[in-house]
């Protein structure tokens, strides 16, 4: 990723206090079982998977907060979970108070929903392909019946269209009429469509050119700003990381193993997986530094290690990391889940 | 780089039909002789059947304009053939041209109607059994899996001797023709089912999908509004295919005698009626509608064909 192409934060933008996204201890467990019959017959018991294993987290009004992490970490699960796609397990996710999974009201089920919505990571399959661009973005607006009057929506349609850098009368054309970069931008116009204050990015730009990268994401940075939208950021992409976020969550195996505020996460790494990811990334700041890859693979989250999951991979594991699995310690700014700053 | 769409939107075409002619379909088309040939043949056979009671030269449904005496002529053509029947006539004296114009009325209306019961049917059952998934799924899939086993044509057979029992010889006719599409219909879905479900089942794990839900729409308008379009290729395809299937499985019904009635035959009647005279000479009775029975299947079935192809973008 060219860093020169990315603007640096804008000054003006200063994350409130309140809190508007709350996720508490939030859990996912998948069930992968065979048919009963296969389990009876072979005398197996269940298999289950545990995506996601009690997360918190909280996102203040106008902040970007990134969840990072290698595949199979649970990222993509969590996001689900918070836009009210897939039912957790068990915990909770609220948005400014209001439960989403509680059961409501069909219309305040309504309200809620238009607040929330999401990017998706690729974006040639998050577009219906039979559709015209016009009409995608204008599914949302007339979904949550936000405007009725169809030359009115029409206008909102070309006014979004816009404020996402397309022309207007691109509304006319269907999706495949248009680059990878092109696309992003029209399911962001989507994303908008419903005026949401929270946007879930999904890896919104792991499937664009590099080139067309630093526009899409300097295109939602843009949007933050003028509209005081709310991010949730999911990436593996620490460099997209550093230069998007205001606090950052690391996942592993489906734990958060540490939270800190961006600067501080990228200059003061505390946890042993987290400094491993900074020291594999390539950076051109960093020329002339060895680089050190990755050690490991992430274990199957089927039968994950005891303890702290990490510990078959941590350089510096110690003999009680094999079973007690580390509570949060809270080390300056930064949670951390690691025996390292346990206050034993 | 600038990301914003250089071309401009081209100036709205004058007429739609230029638009329709300018598609990809119609040039893929264009550059198959074969299926051109066949894309006339079938348009002028459809043609001939819709507007037979004006093409025909007699109505062989009106039975008082038939005479006895007429029976049994050869095709204009030969030596005792007679200038008004052109093609000869049948046993009773209708005119085999302007029964063939009817029976392919027939053939083609009872076709047309039973792949469209079969399509809406066995698509309505895939789209519920790929998106809900789990036991609808497996219920639904089992019960075409057990049809598989049967041949359609036993089927068909099976639900025109139910029919026929309950509703007792003579009030028969006047329901046969409901009958044949229902039978021929519920003999066909499976393909449907089976081809939509498995489409579904890689549609509705696209992003496009959740996009729709999470604006909160159901799951019967995310369906229908957004699945269905995606899916309906294949769909096209086979419901070609199938239309000269079902053609023939009417054919085949009206030649064992559970079909079309003699008073308003179709194609497949007519063979049946022809073959009782083949051997003591009178061929026309059965050959002229047995060429045309072929050229329509052949027809539709090549057009079929290339539909596959043309909608197939693994072949453009």
């Amino acid at each position: 990723m060219n860093v020169a192409e990315i603007k640096q934060p804008a000054s003006g933008t200063v994350p409130s206090q309140e809190t508007l996204v709350e996720a508490r201890d939030l859990r996912r467990v998948f069930d992968l079982s065979r048919p009963w019959l296969n389990r009876l017959i072979e005398r197996e018991g269940r298999v289950t998977l545990t995506a996601v294993d009690g997360v918190d987290f909280s996102i203040r009004r106008g902040e970007t907060y990134a969840l990072v992490g290698e595949s199979g970490s649970g990222k993509s699960t969590i996001a689900r979970m918070v836009v009210g796609l897939l039912k957790p397990t068990a915990g909770s996710v609220s948005i400014a108070g209001t439960d989403v999974w509680a059961k409501a009201q069909a219309a305040e089920q309504r309200a809620m929903r238009r607040r929330i919505q999401m990017i998706f990571q690729d974006p040639f399959a998050s577009l219906n392909q039979r559709w015209r661009v016009q009409s995608i973005i204008a599914e949302p607006i007339k979904a949550f019946g936000l405007i009725t009057n169809p030359a009115d929506r029409a206008e909102r349609v070309a006014e979004l269209l816009s404020l996402v850098g397309l022309d207007p009368r691109d509304g006319q054309k269907f999706p495949h009429e248009f680059s990878g970069g092109q696309r992003q931008r029209i399911a962001i116009a989507r994303a908008l469509a419903s005026e949401p204050e929270f946007i879930v990015c999904d890896e919104p730009t792991s499937a664009l050119d590099v080139s067309v990268q630093a526009q899409v994401l300097n295109l939602l940075r843009d949007l933050q700003q003028r509209l005081g939208l709310t991010y949730l950021f999911i990436s593996h992409n620490l460099a997209v990381v550093r230069h998007m976020a205001s606090q950052v969550g690391v996942l592993y195996l489906g734990r958060l193993v540490e939270e800190a505020s961006a600067q501080e996460l990228f200059s003061e790494p505390k946890h042993p997986y987290t400094r491993m990811l900074l020291d594999a990334v390539p950076d051109i700041a960093m020329e002339g530094i060895e680089r050190r890859s990755i050690a490991g693979e992430i274990p199957n989250p089927i039968t994950p290690p005891p303890g702290c999951h990490f510990h078959p991979r941590c350089p510096r594991v110690m003999a009680h990391c094999k079973t007690v699995i580390p509570p949060v310690e809270h080390a300056g700014n930064t949670s951390v889940r690691c025996l390292l700053y346990g206050s034993t | 780089m600038s990301e914003q769409t250089l071309t401009q939107v081209p100036a709205r075409r004058s007429s739609r039909l230029k638009n329709a002619l300018d598609s990809d379909l119609i040039y893929s088309l264009r550059k198959s002789p074969l299926t051109m040939v066949a894309a006339v043949v079938t348009l002028v056979l459809v043609l001939s059947a819709v507007f037979a009671p004006w093409i025909a030269p007699q109505n062989p449904y009106d039975p008082s304009s038939l005479s006895i005496m007429d029976s049994f002529y050869p095709p204009a053509w030969e030596a005792d053939g007679d200038p008004r029947f052109l093609l000869g006539t049948d046993d009773q004296g209708r005119g085999l041209l302007s029964t063939i114009l009817y029976g392919m009325r027939t053939s083609l209306a009872v076709g047309f109607a039973s792949v469209i019961f079969a399509m809406v049917l066995g698509v309505t059952l895939g789209l519920v059994a790929g998106y809900f998934g789990g036991k609808t799924d497996s219920i639904i899939m089992r019960i075409a899996d057990v049809q598989l086993t049967f041949p359609a044509i036993l089927i068909a057979l099976l639900i025109d001797g139910v029919a026929r029992g309950l509703a007792g010889s003579h009030a028969y006719d006047e329901i046969v023709f409901g009958v044949l599409i229902l039978s021929i219909g519920l003999s066909f879905w499976v393909q449907y089912a089976r081809t939509v479900r498995g489409s579904v089942i890689v549609e509705a794990n696209k992003e496009y999908v959740l996009a729709a839900r999470l604006i909160g729409l159901g799951p019967i308008t995310i369906m229908f509004r957004h699945v269905l379009p995606n899916v309906l290729g294949p769909v096209l395809v086979i419901a070609t295919i199938n239309l000269a299937l079902a053609i023939i499985t009417e054919a085949t019904l009206s030649f064992l005698g559970v079909g079309a009635p003699l008073t308003q035959p179709s194609l497949g009647t007519l063979i049946r009626v022809g073959n009782d005279f083949l051997f003591s000479g009178e061929w026309w009775i059965t050959i002229f509608p047995g060429v045309t029975l072929a050229v329509l299947a052949l027809a539709v079935n090549l057009l079929g064909d290339w539909l596959r192809d043309a909608l197939n973008p693994k072949l453009r």
